[in-house]
């Protein structure tokens, strides 16, 4: 069986094509200004003749990111929030930008019910609310809506009762529950709730000009959109929950790092034309960052690979004056710039090629340059490599560290710490790799109490099992991931946060 | 005399405070939200100075209660901050003309301001810790024995109730913390109410400038590029006295706290060095090997080494570049009698208190 992995970055559409075990096909290209033509030739570029024979296309895209951070084509929307006489003093919303709560224009109900972290209702659920609610968001015309239950990631049953409510009186209303979507946290799941509910339109569009790029290729295949965790979802689910593809191409390149070293746990350093992202690798999935993450300015607890950013890259800009080396870019202009592709900029590349340590372009063009300023700038890189690297290890054990991106290149072979370097053949399509190859998974995280921790695990890793099932996972393929508690201070009857993700093969015949 | 607080100085207050919470205490940042917000709504605080306070003038202590997980679900409401406050003066049948913080450390600092702003009353520039600590026997009004009731809980259901009277601070910690618990974990208090006498001779004083004078040095060491940390150090004469890595974290909750372990490895000048924090709610103890290095009652600050910030108890994670910062004790705390209530020995350690700026 043949997969498509596709991804889709603000500079390059990089498509690949693989087999069982092996790359059949890969393409770099500039990404299009309508995007979906690009889409359509790096398609039809890796499927040629095999069109048939491919069982799912995978899918990485920066669309709804962009869609935040630029403020469009975002729609209006309503938020019922189901937590008085609690949280009042802080409305949904509170805590955002005023140009993208003013895009956004967000209809507010703050309604009577909820729950407790050890379950007990806080009120009861005032239904009459949600009716008034349903009836006053029909009319202002809304199609959009999301609603919030305190403490829903341990009971949904209000922000159920309230969605039953809404879909009978508002029949084709889209409805994103917070539950469904984030952890402990009311103003954070809300905020990741409302984004969602915001870009549930873009989403579907997004999602169908997909569907007729891959038509126009002659692709008849399922496919499927990659997630911020490394894992993937039918497009038609990620269509209705837009907010898990935030972070998808760091992740997709990781997660190809691992399947092009056959290495689960190992550093990986991803070089991009401008920055170069560094992370870690644990049991073949990139290590999350247990923190608020910001996107477009909205406080979230997105399920993100904890990166570490640094300003080197392909096209980091290098003065040749002062002797320093970035943080500026040339960015995608890098085949224009760059003294190797002919242009006027002294950059990375330009100091890598110098040094022997590439081969892109023309190497001529760099012979004029000073051998120890080469060799004495590139040291500098080095220096910055082996710091962050250092500052993303997790113990003082020599860990392997995987190069791929565009610019893998600058990566040296030797780093302090570091047991062994890996260079690999189609390291810079590692992104699309990675899509080609995600699994799909299933996650909570919840307050358990008065089970006793091997109870409260084992609980937790079957709600997740069964999740994993529900988004398309095969039950015998499953495997937990990652599993961890947090005993809770303060709390009675042994309470524990209990988190717990598990991954599983992609059952075929779906869709 | 009393001025008032500037709407930029909620962000070093808060970010003063998150440091002084030594780990512990909880994020203030939805009570910083929500001063931000009674700003704009035209509310303001103003700050009062102890010495200007008079003998018999009546200050109420108001603070939120609970775990700080349940808290990320309910949110501070200042609303129910002022309703504990006016409870307390209908049960004492007085008029409170000031309020003050419990603690400076955590979102606590900020929570009477938010009563403060409503009530229109003024803010003393004081707390009873000078940090975060777990339980209020940590006091400075504990060691210096102080009435401890009554005390005022309200709950967001419209639930209000007074613990009227316990015979010592460990009852009205027992009692108070089952009513909480009933509430969901988390609940508005207002705990005895202290005169301006009171304040003076046993509060910390001056916590509040402290705590925007350590958050605005951070701010503008960040704008201008500079170390935080070492601009935390210059503003409290602190000393620092570890940098490294965080290796590793162990957590367990007994008796109601989280207790546990980090260890950290060195970098920079302190490479091959080791250190672990005991951690109790806040940061108790620095060991070197077995050897304490710095305890409690001195604040010990865990800080990202690059962006100046807090790092929590709860939040500590491997692979932090982290300094260790200490910050002298409060005059209270260090006393025979204050070392009982929060040196190591309080929380279970066999060694006495020895100050790591002592020669």
């Amino acid at each position: 069986m043949k997969r498509i992995g596709i991804d889709v970055g603000g500079t390059n559409t990089d498509a690949v094509l693989i087999g069982d075990k092996s790359i059949l096909e890969s393409i770099k290209s500039p990404t299009t200004e309508d995007v979906m033509s690009g889409v359509v030739a790096a398609l039809a570029a890796v499927a040629k003749d095999n069109a048939d024979e491919i069982g799912a296309v995978m899918i990485g895209t920066t669309h709804f990111t962009n869609a935040v951070i630029e403020r469009a084509k975002l729609e209006r929307i309503a938020v019922i929030r189901i937590a008085m006489p609690a949280a009042a003093s802080l409305p949904p919303g509170a805590d955002w930008p005023k140009d993208l709560l003013e895009v956004v224009d967000p209809m507010i109900f703050m309604v009577k019910g909820g729950h407790e972290y050890d379950g007990r209702p806080l009120v009861p659920l005032d239904t009459d609310a949600i009716k008034e609610a349903a009836a006053r968001i029909r009319d202002a015309g809304i199609q959009s809506v999301a609603i919030v239950g305190l403490f829903s990631p341990l009971t949904s049953e209000c922000e159920d009762i309230a969605a039953d409510i809404l879909t009978q009186i508002i029949p084709d209303v889209q409805i994103t529950r917070s539950s469904r979507l984030g952890r402990i946290g009311l103003l954070e799941r809300e905020n990741v709730a409302m984004l969602n509910a915001a870009l549930k339109a873009c989403g579907r569009k997004t999602i169908d000009a997909f569907k007729s790029a891959l038509q126009q290729a002659g692709i008849s295949a399922p496919f499927y959109l990659t997630q911020n965790d490394g894992t993937v979802v039918l497009a038609d689910v990620a269509a209705t929950s837009p907010v898990y593809s935030f972070a998808s191409g760091p992740t997709n390149s990781m997660r190809g790092a691992a399947w092009l070293t056959g290495l689960e746990n190992a550093m990986v350093a991803d070089v991009g034309g401008t920055t170069t992202d560094i992370g870690s690798l644990v049991d073949g999935f990139p290590r999350e960052a247990n923190s608020v993450v910001t996107v477009g300015g909205v406080r979230t607890l997105f399920r993100m690979p904890d990166l570490l950013p640094i300003g080197l890259g392909g096209g980091t800009i290098v003065d040749p004056d002062a002797g320093t080396i970035g943080p500026k870019s040339v960015g995608y202009r890098i085949t224009r710039e760059a003294l190797v592709f002919g242009g006027q900029t002294v950059t990375a590349t330009d100091l890598a090629v110098a040094s022997g340590r590439a081969d892109i372009g023309d190497k001529s063009l760099v012979k004029h340059l000073d051998q120890s300023f080469v060799s004495d700038l590139m040291k500098t890189s080095d220096m910055m490599i082996e710091e962050s690297v250092d500052r993303m290890k997790v113990s003082a054990d020599k860990v392997s560290l995987i190069a791929v991106g565009g610019g893998s290149f600058l990566i040296p072979d030797r780093i302090k710490g570091v047991a062994e370097v890996h260079h690999v053949e189609h390291a810079g399509i590692a992104n699309a790799l990675g899509a080609a190859m995600a699994q799909v998974s299933g996650e909570v995280d919840q307050v358990f109490a008065g089970l006793g921790r091997d109870a409260a695990m084992a609980e937790a890793e079957s709600i997740a099992v069964a999740r994993a099932v529900e988004a398309g996972a095969i039950a015998d393929s499953i495997k937990t991931i990652e599993i961890e508690d947090l005993p809770l201070a303060y709390l009675k009857g042994d309470s524990r946060r209990v988190r717990v993700r598990v991954v599983g093969d992609i059952q075929h015949d779906l869709g | 005399m009393t001025h008032e607080l500037r709407f930029g100085e909620i962000d070093p207050l808060a970010i003063g405070a998150w440091i002084l919470g030594t780990g512990g205490g909880g994020s203030p940042y939805l009570a910083q939200l929500c001063l931000k917000r009674l700003y704009a709504q035209g509310k303001r605080v103003r700050i009062i100075q102890p010495e200007d306070l008079d003998d018999d003038q009546m200050v109420g202590v108001a603070s939120m209660m609970g775990a700080p997980l349940v808290l990320l679900e309910r949110l501070v409401n200042p609303e129910e901050l002022a309703r504990a406050v006016q409870l307390m003066e209908s049960t004492m049948n007085c008029k409170f003309t000031a309020l003050m913080p419990i603690e400076i450390g955590g979102g606590n600092a900020l929570a009477p301001f938010l009563a403060a702003a409503l009530l229109d009353l003024p803010i003393v520039d004081a707390d009873a810790m000078g940090r975060a600590f777990p339980e209020a026997t940590n006091s400075s009004f504990s060691i210096g024995d102080l009435k401890m009731y009554p005390m005022a809980l309200v709950d967001s259901r419209g639930v209000e109730a007074i613990v009227a009277k316990t015979p010592d601070w460990h009852w009205l910690e027992r009692a108070s913390r089952a009513l909480c618990t009933e509430f969901g974990s988390v609940t508005a208090t207002c705990k005895a109410p202290r005169t301006g006498a009171e304040v003076k001779k046993w509060g910390v004083l001056n916590t509040v400038t402290q705590s925007i004078n350590i958050g605005r040095a951070v701010q503008n060491a960040r704008e201008r590029l500079e170390d935080p940390v070492a601009a935390v150090l210059a503003q409290e004469s602190g000393k620092l006295i570890f940098q490294g890595k965080i290796m590793d974290v162990d957590r367990t909750t007994s008796g109601g706290f989280l207790r546990g372990n980090c260890n950290i490895a060195g970098t920079d000048s302190d490479k091959g060095q080791n250190i672990r924090l005991a951690f109790q709610n806040e940061w108790i103890a620095a060991f070197s090997g077995d050897e304490p290095v710095a305890s409690t009652p001195e604040l010990i600050c865990l800080l990202d080494t690059e962006s100046g910030e807090s790092i929590g108890t709860e939040t500590v994670r491997y692979g932090q570049r982290v300094s260790v910062v200490v910050l002298a004790a409060p005059g209270h705390l260090t006393t025979t009698k204050g070392l009982r209530h929060v040196g190591p020995r309080a929380f279970g350690y066999d060694f006495d208190y020895r100050s790591v700026f002592a020669a």
